[in-house]
């Protein structure tokens, strides 16, 4: 079953397909996030100082960041930071 | 196409999902002790759970040729009660040896607390005392990239462990790389809420490749959705990717990673469908 050679990653899908296929998708999914943050700002009260409003502005910053690895940035934002001295803070020992 | 799902909590859905999944070409499924939505009072609970995953769900799976197995631990969320957790795992060896058991799972972090953390280790002793092959759950949302770091750091520290025959679960965009540069397999699932959906899978298959890759769907009691694989597939097709390559992803690799394990029969539908890809 296990074949010696590794299989290379797939070719991924032409840019050009790709925006034909998702181009309303897209614009959906940006006019959903627009009236989201219309809703926000509608209702009574203010959320500028919550931490996770700043999260959601810094992660539309990210979007428009031309890099190929969006998704994961937006990701590790969204993240609690890891700490490699977690397991002397814990007063832990790696086992064997 | 036959596809394998490697990751669903059966005991939580319906006989007729069974039927829907066997229709949509599910042709066998793992199953990992899991969290109930409520905490268990006592070890014999625990007792019971198992005989339902080693006795029960292999009956009502086989009855539409679909070929059960499971996983036995007590999970992260639970292992908050150390006392409890111990009493567990020390009657976990009772079912090891009953068909369909591929190993210990799914173990792993949930807050990434210190409790949590003893307990993982306990069940890597259990596994590597009576060779069994791991499946790991890695926490949701904001927890999952420090505790996915955290379970590979125990994992890499310990020796004894054969990281051909581990899995961890749920990996996303941000913690599927030291998955896999680490030479452990990892597994990806589409779930509608917290995780991932088959278009960013299909593209975490583009980026990474296929190797030591899988899809699941997690189906449980939340919302979930038992037929994600399928959605997978039908994702991939539209992209234009190889037969070849999909059936690697939802098939060959999960049989060779179950093969492992003492534990798994498996028996293809046909001649044709254990013969490799050429
Ligand atoms: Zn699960």
């Amino acid at each position: 079953m296990a074949s010696n050679c590794p299989t290379p990653p797939p070719c991924p899908t032409p840019a050009a397909q790709v925006l034909n296929r998702e181009f309303l998708e897209m614009r959906c999914k940006i006019l959903e996030l627009a009236a989201s943050l219309d809703r926000l700002g509608r209702g009574g009260g203010s959320v500028v100082d919550d931490p996770r409003f700043a999260k959601l502005r810094e992660a539309i910053g990210l979007l428009v960041e031309s890099r190929e690895d969006r998704a994961e940035q937006v990701q590790l934002l969204f993240s609690r930071p890891y700490d490699d001295d977690w397991q002397r803070q814990f007063n832990m020992h790696a086992a064997h | 196409m036959y596809y394998i799902d490697p990751h669903i909590h059966m005991v939580s859905r319906t006989t007729d999902d069974y039927e829907t999944l066997a229709k949509m070409g599910c042709v066998a499924m793992s199953e990992p002790a899991f969290w109930a939505g409520f905490d268990r009072g006592s070890v014999e609970s625990f007792r019971d759970y198992f005989r339902q995953l080693t006795e029960f769900e292999p009956k009502r799976a086989a009855q539409f040729g679909i070929q059960h197995y499971t996983w036995l631990c007590i999970n992260a969320k639970e292992a908050e009660n150390v006392a409890l957790s111990r009493e567990v795992i020390a009657m976990i060896p009772e079912f090891l040896n009953r068909p369909g058991v591929l190993g210990i799972g799914e173990i792993g972090l949930n807050k990434n607390t210190r409790n949590e953390a003893t307990i993982f280790m306990e069940h890597l002793d259990l596994a590597v005392k009576f060779d069994q092959q791991i499946l790991i759950h890695t926490p949701h949302l904001e927890d999952k990239f420090q505790g996915t770091r955290m379970i590979l750091d125990m994992l890499c520290d310990d020796s004894r462990i054969d990281r051909s025959r581990v899995l961890v679960d749920h990996v996303e965009e941000h913690t599927v790389r030291y998955v896999l540069e680490e030479g452990f397999w990892a597994g990806m699932t589409l779930y509608p809420i917290s995780k991932c959906t088959p278009q960013r899978a299909a593209d975490i298959v583009e980026i990474h490749g296929p190797e030591r890759l899988l899809v699941n769907s997690a189906g449980d009691w939340g919302p979930s959705k038992p037929t994600a694989v399928p959605d997978f597939i039908l994702e991939m097709r539209r992209r234009n990717h190889p037969e070849s390559l999909i059936r690697k992803v939802v098939y060959e690799n999960p049989l060779e990673f179950f093969r492992q394990s003492q534990g798994f029969r498996f028996v293809p539908r046909d001649q044709e469908e254990s013969s490799p890809v050429p």
